[in-house]
């Protein structure tokens, strides 16, 4: 099966952000890049799928020139295409960049992708839409914030836990499935599959930006509070204090677990 | 959670391996109520030592360095995290077989175990290692790996039980007081306020940072250095504990690769310098690992995966190892390559103790640690004093142009001569011009352009055709030229023109100059004006911490000439060492002076062409200083030499120094004088008169008795290392300085072969000589002595083998040469009886 | 499939004619958790009532739950003084035979029908999985925009809305201007509180507080973890909190496309017990003090259905293998809860762990960095501590 991977390049971040000082993007003079944590999952769910069943990985981003070293590093992940929509550095909105993607994955060749794989939501921006809006622009069903993928023949079955239930759907391809880490545990690249990648191309388009609705007027760092656990207490004096917790998580043996009022 | 104490006795910022391992030998020194201060957490605040790769490797190309690892890694054994693996450095060339044979010799000479391998030894200890890319390589077995985060918990601990130390993590420094005299007066943190009058810097690459807030400079920036670490790795599965394979260099490609748990570390010196200035590091909270472990970048990195993958191709190449970790570690660098330790020249009370490798970090702490006591350090770390930098030194374009041309050179060949490219010219002496034009091939010192020999004298060569010496060998003749033996013989015929102008120049005045330059001067400077006199300085252990002339120019003013390397050291001892009541002074007057030197056997008639002034040998004996007029110029005229000839150094006003330069130069032609250069003055000159030079034979670890410069008496008055002194004239030394002579240079190949220096020092059987302090023998100088014609080298003996005639061996490159004991002591080879010098 | 007609279907007047922007009200989506409205649906409620003025309606949407009701079932009342108390004005309770399973097009669907119906100027949901998915698809099938993670909102006049969202995660703020005839927002989950909201915010916050106080407070972890603090702040200011809301069922007009992604809930847990996937890992570290301590380590991780993991220096000791490890050169973990015993916290195994849901840590130094990474945490040797946790955890058990 040919599947199609969305990722987008995203600073990396500690865990303070810090903001230019014109207040329109994330300071990033010291900071890496890298791919949302979703996205990488997709990437690997994606390479899993065709080490399965054959087929090939296409790794789609839409960005700058710079970001097709985020292509290069999903290539040493086992992607074995990569194809980047050259932007100017505007910011693009969902529906614009499904849009694009949408076009180009039409213009990618003759075969369509069956299945066209991407992040829940993107690490910085976290809009939670630009693969349901694909979907809708193909006319496909779509899933999204799926951990667990399996494809039988033409039929996809993803299923994700939600409120402590596991919520299972099941569609026919092709389809459009939005994926949350936790899905797998991606690899790592390899020496070699490093060496592959920085020889391989990467095709490039350059799709036309379109405005939504939504417009960025500024960034700014809230008030941060400095995170610190909540003590429960000393040695073993603290163990009830602990059971108590463990119970309100939910991880204590069935016949353990007591419901209601964990003060 | 610690209160913050009001007061502190020290102030110890940093709590990286060298912060922690200060804390722990100050108070094991008997300090008290110290603070020990980090921004970050513990045991890990975020710095250099919690990412670094932490492999020791005990061969070092500088002795300072060895020394402090070797005290390092006993200290890291001591405390249980030490781990031996060995380790392999690989050639992949022919001029990397020739290094790593230098370097088992450096080691022998240090008393480090060593042994050259072929490919298939190699491979023998590291079966994943592919040895058909290499040609051979040096094992080290006494390698090993530390946990420097660990010792530095235990270092901390051990300060805590001896009710020493306050700990207090996640307090950033804002900034550092002094009192209305500049001195250290307090530290103020996020978390309070402490009163203290000695803070000690221990901060890495922050260091510069932390130093601006007192006003004080400390030379190093932070630059990147990148690792990968490449898991899980199928071998090591099976393997128990960090390491169970020797970690390999291959330094032809500036890389290394060291097993760290299932994975392998990679580790770069290769690619583009990537320099990152202390402002811009981030903050722990920024950080997405630490603040030292910075995004990586891979293009950097993509040419030395392929050679990696040439070295180990099975292992690496393995498609389900992958990289798990990256980054651009950063590291320190200071324009030497050395740390930079001690009390910062500009803040009494401000110490530095930065820019140390994980290998040397609880030597340092030591070190440090027992000269903050006033103890003399075990270790000799001159070369690594904070005040060795001179003020251009301090800058940062000076610092970052020395970082980028030394981060690649880390695994590099190094030839001892090797000159630095960047950064240069910086300072010249007023005939550098006229240097220039008689193609002067310039070396530098303390950022002089110096003269090492002129392309100019090359006409000299057939003359001195059959007494050259020269050196067929690429590696001695890099950075040497057989025109230095030409100039020297040339100077040895009729006169030499130096250019000294390197030299370091500082005036000792007041009414307490007298006993200010007594204190610290072993001879007595209670002489006549006019009178100059040779001296050493001494430590309070009786150790040399300096070796220079000083003029005595009127009941006040006492001048003290030095060598430009150490100028700013010497400079801040006397200082530091001055009457308390401020009775004298010191002034840097270096930038006022020229020197330059004349001698030979026709300097007196050279010289009478421009003064009408009495200079004959009477009238201007040796040891005395006087102003002359010497072509219409006032010229301070010091009859003294180091290259055993008649013959003056003479003093001017640096903006007449061209206008001398000319006059001597015209004035000496018709007699045959030469420009010669500081291959002269400094090696072959000196080496034929036996004469000692600072650095070389002369450092901490040797003594007076040793180096064969007694004197009959001890003067009276007290001097600094007074009591060792006298302590050591009592006993019998345990090592005398001999000079010996080269038999034979050839080489198995058939070669002629020379060496350059460091070279271990054997037995006839081939035995390392090891003196009665444990002190291994080795060849401390080495070069030509073109008047006696041999090769000569400098070397402590055992006082069995200090016997003139004794026959001993030299190892050089892996062979063993025949070397004779010609001189035990200080007796000069050429004129013996140093006729010419008086004459 | 046959469509009913859509339309009001309980007593009310729907939304108010004088409106914000264009429309009348505003709608929000209101998510069940198990008999009750979800506790975020109930913050977005009070987000949404917080956008309309005076006149105009909120109106709770309410789906039904999986396996579908046709009846009004014996909850809606408590529904409704639930929503009520939260801001909402009107409570729709969408009815349908093909609504039988969560099908995030076909609520989709509902909800744009209800917005064409009631003219509304906003739709609101809970930045939830949910949430979040069906706004999506409402911003789909309208061509709208979705402002998603959104922590306060105000009116600029016709169809123009200030916004502060959150990005990287809450992170940064974004100030940001929405254009749109219909308003598209989803509620970050910790929007209330936030420092850039204004007044009106801070107020729901204590509305949701004794919502949950009185209608929650049975809900175990939930509130007893993150409620109770702010249950003191006070009720909702406006005026019509705790007033009546009006009740109407409606049915959606649904075609199959609508109804292609449906969910059916399974009890079927993931499979395999792998460092990577479990959802309990129990860590161990230097603390643990040598290769004999990890079997009480091994019986707590038994315990709580999980598995051991382990920092560097364990397996540099050599007390465990190296796939053991959890960290920047280990296994990168994403359980529910990391229990981390004797783990200092070094940055490189955090960059492992930090996924976890939940960390618990349990440390003789409370200075050391994990402490500032967990939720919770004992202060003392685990020794001690783990062996006194099992034994408290088989003494419950029997």
């Amino acid at each position: 099966m040919d599947v199609l991977v969305c990722v987008k390049r995203v600073p990396m971040v500690g865990g303070k952000v810090l903001v230019t000082a014109d207040g329109q993007d994330v300071d990033t003079r010291m900071s890496g890049f890298t791919v949302s944590p979703h996205e990488e999952c997709a990437v690997e769910e994606a390479v899993q799928i065709t080490e399965r069943e054959g087929g090939s990985v296409t790794v789609l981003t839409l960005g700058l020139p710079e970001a097709a070293e985020q292509l290069r590093d999903m290539m040493a992940l086992g992607a074995h295409r990569g194809v980047l929509l050259e932007t100017d550095g505007r910011e693009w909105g969902p529906d614009a960049t499904a849009a694009a993607i949408v076009d180009a994955a039409g213009e990618l060749g003759p075969s369509p992708f069956p299945l066209i794989l991407a992040g829940n939501e993107a690490a910085d921006t976290g809009g939670y839409q630009v693969g349901v809006r694909i979907a809708h622009a193909l006319g496909r069903p779509c899933l999204t914030g799926i951990k667990r993928l399996e494809i039988a023949g033409a039929t996809l079955r993803g299923s994700r836990e939600y409120r402590g239930a596991q919520e299972v759907f099941e569609v026919a391809l092709p389809a459009v499935v939005t994926v949350k880490e936790g899905i797998n545990l991606p690899r790592y690249p390899s020496l070699p599959g490093r060496l592959r990648a920085k020889r391989a191309e990467i095709t490039v388009l350059r799709p036309q930006w379109k405005a939504d609705g939504l417009r960025k007027e500024g960034l700014r760092v809230p008030a941060g509070s400095a995170r610190r656990a909540q003590i429960l207490g000393h040695g073993a004096a603290a163990v009830p204090a602990l059971l108590d917790v463990l119970n309100g998580l939910g991880v204590l043996p069935s016949a353990v677990r007591s419901g209601g009022d964990a003060a | 959670m610690s209160q913050v104490p009001e007061r502190a006795s020290a102030v110890i910022i940093g709590a990286g391996i060298v912060g922690n391992s200060l804390a722990y030998h100050l108070a094991r020194l008997g300090w008290t109520e110290l603070v020990l201060v980090d921004k970050g957490p513990m045991p890990n605040p975020g710095g250099s030592t919690g990412h670094a790769s932490n492999f020791i490797f005990p061969i070092e190309y500088s002795k300072m360095m060895m020394e402090l690892t070797r005290d390092s890694t006993e200290q890291y054994k001591e405390l249980g995290v030490f781990t031996e693996s060995g380790g392999i450095e690989v050639a992949r060339t022919q001029a990397r077989m020739q290094e790593l044979r230098r370097r088992c010799s450096q080691a022998k000479s240090w008393g480090i175990p060593a042994e050259l391998l072929t490919p298939e030894g190699v491979r023998k200890l590291v079966p994943y290692l592919d040895d058909s890319v290499i040609l051979g390589g040096a094992h080290f077995p006494t390698v090993g790996v530390v946990d420097p985060l660990r010792a530095g918990t235990l270092m901390r601990e051990r300060a805590q039980q001896l009710d020493a130390l306050t700990v207090l993590a996640g307090a950033e420094v804002m900034g550092i007081d002094k009192s209305d005299d500049g001195r250290i007066a307090g530290v103020r943190t996020t978390k309070g306020d402490i009163a203290t009058d000695v803070v000690a810097i221990c901060c890495g690459v922050w260091s510069p940072r932390i130093a601006k807030m007192a006003g004080a400079r400390i030379p190093l920036t932070p630059i990147a250095h990148q690792m990968i670490s490449v898991g899980p790795i199928a071998l090591f599965d099976g393997t128990e504990g960090e390491i169970a394979y020797p970690i390999v260099r291959d330094v032809d490609e500036n890389m290394y690769e060291r097993q760290h748990g299932g994975d392998m570390e990679v580790g770069s010196y290769a690619h583009r310098p990537i320099i990152v200035a202390p402002d811009d590091i981030p903050s722990i909270e920024e950080a997405v690992l630490s603040p030292t472990e910075m995004p990586f970048t891979q293009d950097d990195f993509d040419p030395q995966l392929e050679l990696a993958l040439e070295l180990m191709p099975e292992l690496l190449g393995d498609e389900h190892a992958g990289v798990r970790y990256a980054i651009n570690g950063l590291i320190s660098m200071t324009p030497d390559g050395h740390p930079v330790l001690g009390e910062a020249p500009e803040v009494p009370g401000l110490w530095s103790v930065a820019a140390s490798w994980i290998k040397e970090g609880p030597g340092i702490g030591r070190a440090v640690a027992e000269w903050m006591s006033g103890v003399t350090p075990e270790i000799d770390i001159h070369e690594a004093d904070i005040s060795r930098f001179y003020p251009h030194q301090r800058t940062t374009a000076h610092v970052t142009a020395r970082a980028r041309e030394g981060f690649n050179k880390m695994y590099g060949i190094v030839h001892p001569n090797e000159q630095w490219e960047s950064g240069r010219p910086v300072r010249v002496s007023p005939a550098y011009e006229r240097e220039r034009a008689l193609g002067a091939v310039f070396y530098e010192t303390a950022g002089w352009e110096r003269p090492f020999w002129y392309e100019s004298n090359a006409g000299l060569l057939e003359k001195y055709a059959d007494r050259l010496m020269d050196r067929p060998s690429e590696w001695e003749s890099r950075w040497w030229s057989p025109i230095i033996n030409a100039e020297h013989l040339a100077m040895r015929d009729a006169a030499g023109l130096f250019d000294l102008s390197a030299f370091a120049v500082l005036d000792v005045t007041g009414p307490g100059a007298l006993e200010a330059v007594q204190k610290v001067a072993v001879a007595q400077m209670h002489v006549p004006n006019g009178r100059v006199v040779y001296t050493s300085f001494l430590d309070e252990a009786g150790g040399f911490r300096a070796d220079l002339t000083i003029m005595r120019l009127g009941p006040r003013h006492f001048r003290v000439v030095t060598g430009g390397a150490t100028g700013m050291t010497d400079y801040k001892w006397i200082t530091d060492h001055l009457p308390a009541d401020g009775s004298a002074a010191v002034t840097d007057v270096t930038s006022a002076w020229t020197t330059f030197g004349l001698w030979g056997p026709k300097a007196r008639d050279i010289l009478r062409n421009l003064t009408a002034d009495d200079i004959s040998n009477a009238g201007f004996p040796f040891g005395t200083c006087r102003e002359i007029e010497a072509a219409g110029i006032t010229v301070l005229a010091s009859r003294i030499s180091y290259v055993g000839e008649l013959g003056w150094e003479l003093y001017v006003p640096i903006e007449q120094g061209a206008k001398l330069w000319d006059a001597v130069f015209e004035a000496g032609e018709p007699a045959g004088l030469v420009a010669a250069g500081i291959g002269v003055y400094g090696t072959t000159g000196r080496l034929e008169k036996g004469y000692r030079a600072y650095g070389a034979e002369l450092d901490a670890s040797y003594n007076l008795v040793e180096a064969g410069m007694t004197r009959p008496k001890v003067k009276e008055q007290e001097f600094v290392g007074k009591t060792a002194y006298l302590r050591q004239r009592e006993t019998q030394p345990s090592a005398v300085l001999c000079t010996l002579i080269v038999d034979d240079h050839v080489s198995e190949s058939g070669e002629l072969r020379y060496m350059l220096g460091g070279e271990p020092t054997l037995s006839v059987d081939g035995e390392p000589l090891t003196d009665a302090r444990g002190r291994r023998s080795f060849v401390t100088s080495a070069g030509s002595g073109p008047s006696v014609g041999k090769h000569l080298l400098l070397s402590y003996l055992p006082p069995e083998q200090a016997v003139v005639g004794e026959p001993l061996n030299v190892e050089y490159m892996g062979e063993q040469y025949p070397v004779t004991v010609a001189v035990a002591g200080s007796t000069p080879l050429f004129d013996p009886s140093n006729e010419r010098v008086r004459s | 499939m046959t469509g009913t007609d859509f339309g009001p279907d309980g007593t009310g007047a729907g939304g108010a004619a004088a409106g914000l922007g264009a429309g009348g009200g505003v709608i929000c989506l209101a998510e069940r958790d198990g008999a009750a409205i979800a506790e975020a649906s109930l913050r977005a409620l009070a987000f949404a009532a917080s956008l309309a003025g005076p006149a105009q309606s909120v109106t709770a949407v309410v789906f039904p739950p999986a396996g579908g009701v046709g009846e009004p079932e014996p909850d809606d009342e408590v529904f409704a003084d639930v929503l009520a108390e939260c801001g909402a004005t009107d409570v729709c309770l969408v009815r349908s035979a093909e609504l039988t399973a969560y099908a995030p097009v076909a609520w989709a669907r509902s909800i744009e029908q209800l917005t064409a119906a009631d003219r509304a100027s906003a739709v609101v949901a809970a930045a939830t999985d949910h949430g979040s998915e069906v706004l999506a698809h409402l911003g789909a099938m309208t061509g709208l925009p979705v402002a998603a993670n959104c922590v306060s909102a105000q009116s600029a006049g016709p169809s123009s809305w200030r916004l502060v969202r959150q990005r990287w995660a809450g992170s940064v703020l974004e100030d940001a201007v929405l254009e749109a005839s219909l308003a598209l927002l989803t509620v970050a989950a910790d929007a209330v509180g936030q420092p850039a909201a204004d007044g009106a915010a801070s107020a729901v916050n204590g509305a949701v507080s004794a919502v949950n106080g009185a209608v929650l407070g049975g809900n175990g972890a939930a509130s007893g973890v993150n409620g109770a603090e702010s249950a003191d702040r006070g009720l909702l200011s406006s005026a019509r909190a705790g007033r009546r809301p009006s009740v109407r069922t409606v049915t959606p007009v649904l075609s199959e496309p609508d109804l292609v992604v449906r969910a059916t809930e399974s009890a079927e847990q993931s499979s395999g017990m792998s460092l990577a996937t479990a959802r309990v890992v129990v860590g161990g570290g230097r603390g643990v003090g040598g290769p004999d301590g990890f079997s009480a380590l091994e019986e707590l991780a038994d315990l709580l259905g999980g598995v051991v993991g382990v920092s560097r220096v364990v397996t540099s000791q050599g007390w465990r293998p190296h796939r053991q490890q959890v960290g920047q050169t280990g296994t990168k973990i994403s359980p529910e809860l990391y229990m981390a015993c004797g783990i200092s916290g070094a940055i490189q195994h955090m960059a492992g762990c930090l996924s976890a849901r939940h960390i618990v840590a349990v440390n003789t130094d409370a200075d050391a960095p994990i402490i500032a990474h967990a939720e919770f945490a004992v202060i003392g040797d685990l020794n001690e501590v783990v062996p006194a946790l099992i034994a408290a955890i088989r003494a419950r058990a029997s």
